[in-house]
């Protein structure tokens, strides 16, 4: 059970106005003179309580919805199970000896390829982006994966960075296998760990920690000498910062936004009749996602590339932000909600509350003005 | 999750139903129960105060502190009572009767001076002076015809709030 602590300052500064979205037909009435009534009720602000308790667009971000039960009669609960066996009996076992076979084969070019050609830099690295793309690939043939890319393909130039919608950690692996990309990902445990701080790492990647504070100058930091670097591979960040899924897109951080280079925008949706792609990492481990992936029948997704921005004159980072992703989210169908993806592990800032007990305090001090 | 309403039996929707005094429909109750098994994430049978706090919406209200307070280690059961004066079938005393406890911290069933200016910070904030706060309820007050050292009963919360529209109203989302 992650423990809440109270966030930092820096969640204040990834958030514009919230009152814009939130539900609040709240403390208003800012005419006629004070009365007892006014001060006692308290009825808009218990109801915006209550509605927050019955029912809240943060958690929706985060709820997997198990699919309609269909194999409920005599006819079709055969069906199913056949389905079944064909998936863990069949699929299942050809899938795996795919995955290991791309793993071979991966590794017996990879580690050559490191270690001979240390001195030959550029087609060290090309060979090794082929490489990732390669084993990629096999990742997404392992769970039947359908991916259609829409838009033209990511060119590599410097001064770019591609920025998309999360829901899962495969989110990395679809994008990788048309092209090789350096990602800024949140350093894991466990094997996954392992992979990150080998292959990952040639690739240029970036790792942050979320729980450490300081962390955040340091990314930012590396995040701007990649970006400036020439031959570095193109940059993906996923700005929501946490996994979503699918169906909404929390708020973008802005770390991404204020580099002074182009954003190329890319929407990633998953068709969810197939399987559920959202990673809930507070329900399952990476390794059980991928293997509820590997029994399912396909992973079907689109992407697409968007249309690269620029920051526009007279704009922040912030309003630049949310204007990408209201790009991203119209062209994936997804909702906006006006959270940030880190209330998963804090709370949000007291200033919002205050923000709240400002605009009432400043409507009671004005009407009783009108009455003195 | 896949907590349906498997796990909550008619009986239970119907002794659930009757003990808020019918102002939840049965499809409603369902849902408050799959919501409620989704705040109380570590299933011990009521939600916590951290587990409230996950709700950002919640967290981010001024009265959040004192809500919590009532409704801290409900059982489901409590939980639908607390509240069912959010519904649209809930008459106007029921909605009085919540406020009123709102206000009665610590439930005497008189409001007293402090009562109020507890609220009244707690919905301020820092920015009214506490001079200020307690010039302005005293002067609300007494063109009431109350005094600073009245003691609220209901009826006079009755009184007060029963003949302006007051609108308390939450609607549960059934699917």
């Amino acid at each position: 059970m992650s423990k809440l602590n109270t966030s930092s300052s820096e969640l204040d500064l990834d958030r514009p106005n919230i009152e814009d979205y939130l539900p609040s037909g709240s403390i208003q009435e800012p005419h006629g003179t004070l009365r007892l009534r006014d001060l006692l009720d308290i009825s808009p602000t218990l109801t915006e309580a209550a509605g927050a308790i019955v029912d809240d667009s943060f958690t929706r971000c985060f709820k997997s919805n198990p699919p309609e039960p269909w194999n409920w009669n005599i006819y079709l609960f055969p069906l199913w199970c056949l389905g079944v066996v064909v998936r863990y009996g069949l699929l299942f076992p050809l899938r795996v000896l795919v995955l290991t076979i791309g793993w071979i084969i991966f590794l017996s070019c990879y580690f050559p390829v490191h270690f001979l050609l240390k001195g030959h830099d550029k087609l060290r690295k090309k060979l090794e982006r082929g490489l990732v793309e390669l084993i990629c690939s096999f990742f997404v043939a392992s769970w039947t994966g359908v991916v259609k890319y829409h838009g033209p393909r990511p060119s590599i130039r410097p001064k770019q960075i591609f920025v998309a919608n999360h829901t899962s950690m495969i989110d990395f692996v679809v994008l990788e296998q048309m092209t090789a990309f350096a990602v800024i990902m949140q350093k894991h445990p466990g094997w996954v760990g392992l992979l990150q701080s080998t292959i990952l790492e040639s690739l240029g990647c970036i790792w942050f920690n979320r729980s450490e504070s300081k962390d955040r100058e340091i990314v930012a930091r590396k995040l701007r000498e990649h970006v400036h670097g020439a031959d570095n591979n193109p940059l993906l960040v996923f700005p929501e910062g946490t996994c979503v899924n699918n169906h909404y897109t929390v708020m973008f951080k802005k770390g991404a936004f204020e580099l002074g280079c182009t954003v190329c925008p890319i929407a990633i949706k998953y068709n969810k009749i197939f399987v559920d792609a959202f990673w809930n990492s507070r329900k399952q481990s990476f390794t059980t996602h991928l293997l509820q992936l590997m029994t399912s029948w396909a992973v079907v997704c689109d992407v697409w590339y968007l249309e690269p921005q620029n920051l526009k004159p007279g704009e922040t980072p912030i309003e630049f932000a949310e204007r990408v992703r209201d790009i991203i989210s119209v062209r994936a169908g997804l909702k906006k909600v006006p959270w940030d993806g880190y209330l998963k592990y804090s709370r949000p800032s007291p200033k919002h509350r205050e923000r709240k007990q400002q605009s009432f305090a400043e409507s009671v001090l004005r009407r009783l003005e009108e009455i003195n | 999750m896949g907590n349906s309403s498997s796990m909550l039996t008619q009986y239970d929707i119907e002794e659930v139903q009757e003990h808020c005094s019918n102002t939840f429909s049965q499809q409603e109750i369902v849902s408050l129960y799959q919501r409620f098994c989704q705040l109380d994430r570590n299933g011990c049978g009521f939600i916590s105060a951290e587990e409230f706090m996950t709700v950002p919406e919640f967290a981010v209200n001024p009265l959040s502190q004192r809500l919590f307070r009532m409704v801290d280690g409900l059982n489901f059961k409590e939980f639908v009572l607390f509240l069912s004066a959010f519904s649209s079938r809930a008459s106007l005393q029921q909605k009085v009767e919540f406020i009123f406890k709102v206000y009665d911290s610590d439930g005497n069933g008189k409001v007293t001076f402090n009562e109020m200016l507890d609220i009244l910070r707690d919905l301020t904030g820092q920015f009214i002076s506490e001079q200020q706060r307690e010039k302005v309820l005293t002067q609300v007050l007494e063109e009431a015809g109350y005094t600073k050292d009245s003691l609220l009963v209901q009826a006079d919360f009755m009184k007060i709030l029963g003949n302006s529209g007051l609108k308390m109203e939450v609607e549960v989302p059934v699917d």
